[in-house]
């Protein structure tokens, strides 16, 4: 019953009319933002975070939980209109959906991805309603020793359990977890990595990291091998609704892709690239119309979208019970959080209750707005899509600079946003994953000063670790997935060997 | 993804992926040496320069195995990457950051990278393109300044408004 009520004041708070424009806002920058091709939603989180800098905390976290949501779905569209997922949650969209337009049925695909996301994005929430209080209640048990355990969690399965190659996921994060070094140490006021530089001391921040890592990178990216490929638009012809057999065959795909995203998103493994694909690879096998996979079947395009809002809500659980991101859109809300000094976690539901429920509120909110606003607005964002591709890029370049011009104007951080801007090139070029870069930076430092408090109080012995139930469990689970993808790759070679 | 396949016949050594190594072991030595200058003032446990020596083990283990993946030649395929561009917009951040830092303003900067990365993307109209440019960071920054009353960096053309 505490839920019901605690989410019935949150709604009161949401529904006042400042906030519902705040959400109105979000959705709209989000979804127009998001989507500009190769901006995912951590890009769109990260440049849209100077917007909200002026706003009072419940108000910028009510119009982030409208730019999450629209930069979500405007990666969608762009899925699908021209192929070119923004981030890897949205390829299995743009599997089937792409075909759908080639296909001339752009608008159904549109259109399933919007409702569905709406199905799932409500069911998802109703969940994050209900298992974040019973989370928090477990979690406000946790000790420093078990928070840094959380982490050491994160950290593996984040990088190393569910990447291409472990390897270049660690090295992902070590490269994080070093940037988080750099700054001030909190506990001793030493500064670390700083060489002398003055504005090195305050810590790189997770802006700047994000935007030169995304949206530098992609360009810098994008621009070196232009020569490739020319990205094809879809225009979109016929009718934006759906017919009664396609309404048919996407409730199912819907509520089954929620079932899939929803859990893998609140477990502290992130990603919504494996709830996306195993909700395809089901719809492939359950579908009545098998011809139809690989040639624009709905199903294909309503379960991963489904599945990718769900999981998308689900990444929330983690973020507001535990203060734990595990996605690089759940990294840039962390930073949003920090921003206004708010640490998410068990904490904050007890002391700015009327913040979160209000969140958590909008979360539905912003929901219904995405669907009432981009079904007709469509047309709107096929006219984005067709600006033209230097015009596109160069004003994303002058949009993702300007976050760190009008933050902290200086040099050093102008240079390092141009520095992280080869960085996000290069790890592209050679493939390493972006994401675990921005969680170390983030989660690094945490980790460290949850580490330190734990040995602090065990007075120096380790074996605190290992004497929390909670702890122990955690790092025996971290070792597990770190250890996992490098047998499975042996039994792997194994079996091909055998071949 | 197929350069990972074992029955591969190509194996060359990936020279990148030495530099790339190389690259990861230069950073933990920087750690490392960093980590000599701090004072461990911690009665009990940890002290700052606990977690920078652990960093730079880990670095040092992937140094490692980036290394043995880079002679395996197990680096994913890459395809061929055009510099021009790329140069182009570098130069482009440099005079972003050359002309805020001696005070040529917000408009003049953004400007500057507006114009190289279009050309980066393969426009050759630079009159007209420094035309848009200029307009559409004058409106920026009269929405900043004025709307959203955040200060942007002022030069010439921003006292002139």
């Amino acid at each position: 019953m505490d839920t019901f009520a605690a989410l019935a004041h949150g709604m009161a708070v949401a529904v006042q009319p400042m906030n519902l424009l705040y959400a109105l806002i979000g959705v709209f920058l989000g979804t127009a933002v998001g989507v500009l091709p190769g901006i995912g939603p951590a890009l769109t989180v990260a440049l849209l975070l100077p917007v909200t800098y002026k706003l009072d905390p419940g108000g910028s976290l009510i119009m982030f939980a409208g730019i999450y949501y629209g930069g979500m779905y405007g990666g969608s569209t762009t899925a699908i209109l021209i192929n070119t997922p923004g981030e890897s949650a949205s390829m299995a969209t743009a599997l089937e959906g792409n075909k759908m337009a080639k296909a001339g049925r752009g608008g159904p695909a549109l259109a399933t991805s919007a409702i569905g996301s709406f199905v799932a994005g409500t069911i998802a929430t109703i969940g994050l309603a209900f298992l974040a209080p019973w989370l928090v209640d477990f979690a406000v048990r946790f000790g420093p020793e078990d928070y840094f355990a959380l982490m050491c969690v994160a950290f593996v399965t984040v990088s190393a359990t569910f990447g291409d190659s472990p390897i270049r996921g660690l090295t992902s994060l070590f490269i994080g977890l070093t940037l988080g070094l750099v700054g001030i140490d909190k506990l001793t006021g030493q500064a670390r990595l700083a060489f002398g530089v003055p504005e090195l001391l305050d810590g790189v921040e997770v802006t700047t990291l994000a935007v030169g890592l995304f949206a530098l990178g992609e360009a810098l990216y994008v621009a070196s091998r232009r020569h490739h490929s020319e990205e094809k638009l879809e225009p979109v012809r016929g009718s934006l609704w759906m017919t009664k057999e396609d309404w048919k065959r996407s409730w199912k795909p819907w509520l089954r892709g929620t079932m899939f995203g929803f859990p893998i998103g609140a477990l502290p493994a992130g990603g919504a690239e494996i709830p996306t694909f195993l909700s395809y690879s089901t719809e492939k096998r359950l579908t009545k119309y098998p011809e139809e996979f690989g040639k624009g079947a709905i199903e294909g395009v309503a379960g991963p979208e489904a599945a990718n809002n769900a999981s998308a809500a689900g990444t929330l659980v983690p973020l507001l019970t535990l203060g734990l991101p595990t996605s690089a859109t759940a990294a840039m809300m962390l930073a949003g959080f920090q921003q206004y000094g708010l640490n998410p976690g068990p904490l904050l539901f007890a002391e700015r209750p009327d913040l979160v429920w209000g969140l958590i509120a909008s979360l539905f909110i912003a929901n219904v707005m995405l669907l009432v606003l981009n079904l007709p607005l469509v047309g709107l964002w096929v006219r984005l899509l067709a600006i033209p591709q230097p015009w596109l890029y160069a004003g994303i370049l002058v949009f993702a600079t300007m976050g760190t011009i009008a933050a902290k104007p200086s040099i050093v951080e102008l240079s390092m946003l141009a520095g992280f801007g080869v960085l996000g090139f290069l790890m592209r070029r050679f493939d390493f994953p972006i994401a675990p870069v921005v969680v170390g930076l983030i989660l690094g430092p945490i980790a460290e000063s949850q580490l330190r408090r734990a040995l602090a109080i065990s007075l120096g012995d380790p074996m605190t670790l290992l004497q929390s139930p909670i702890s122990a469990t955690l790092l025996a689970l971290a070792l597990i997935a770190l250890l996992a993808p490098f047998v499975l790759k042996g039994m792997g070679r194994f079996k091909a060997n055998e071949d | 993804m197929t350069a990972g396949d074992p029955v591969q016949p190509r194996r060359r050594v990936d020279r990148a992926g030495i530099v790339i190594a190389a690259l990861l072991a230069g950073l933990a030595a920087v750690l490392v040496w960093d980590a000599r200058g701090l004072q461990s003032t911690a009665m009990y446990g940890m002290g700052p320069e606990a977690m920078p020596v652990v960093i730079a083990s880990g670095l040092a283990l992937l140094a490692i195995g980036n290394f043995i993946e880079a002679l395996r030649g197990n680096l994913p395929a890459r395809e061929s990457a055009d510099p021009v561009p790329v140069v182009l917009i570098l130069v482009g951040l440099a005079l972003l950051i050359g002309i805020i830092g001696f005070g040529g303003g917000f408009i003049l900067a953004t400007s500057a990278l507006f114009v190289t990365t279009s050309a980066a993307f393969g426009r050759r109209a630079i009159v007209v393109d420094s035309i848009i440019a200029i307009v559409m960071s004058t409106l920026i920054y009269l929405a900043f300044d004025r709307l959203l009353t955040l200060s942007l960096p002022t030069g010439p053309l921003e006292r002139l408004l």
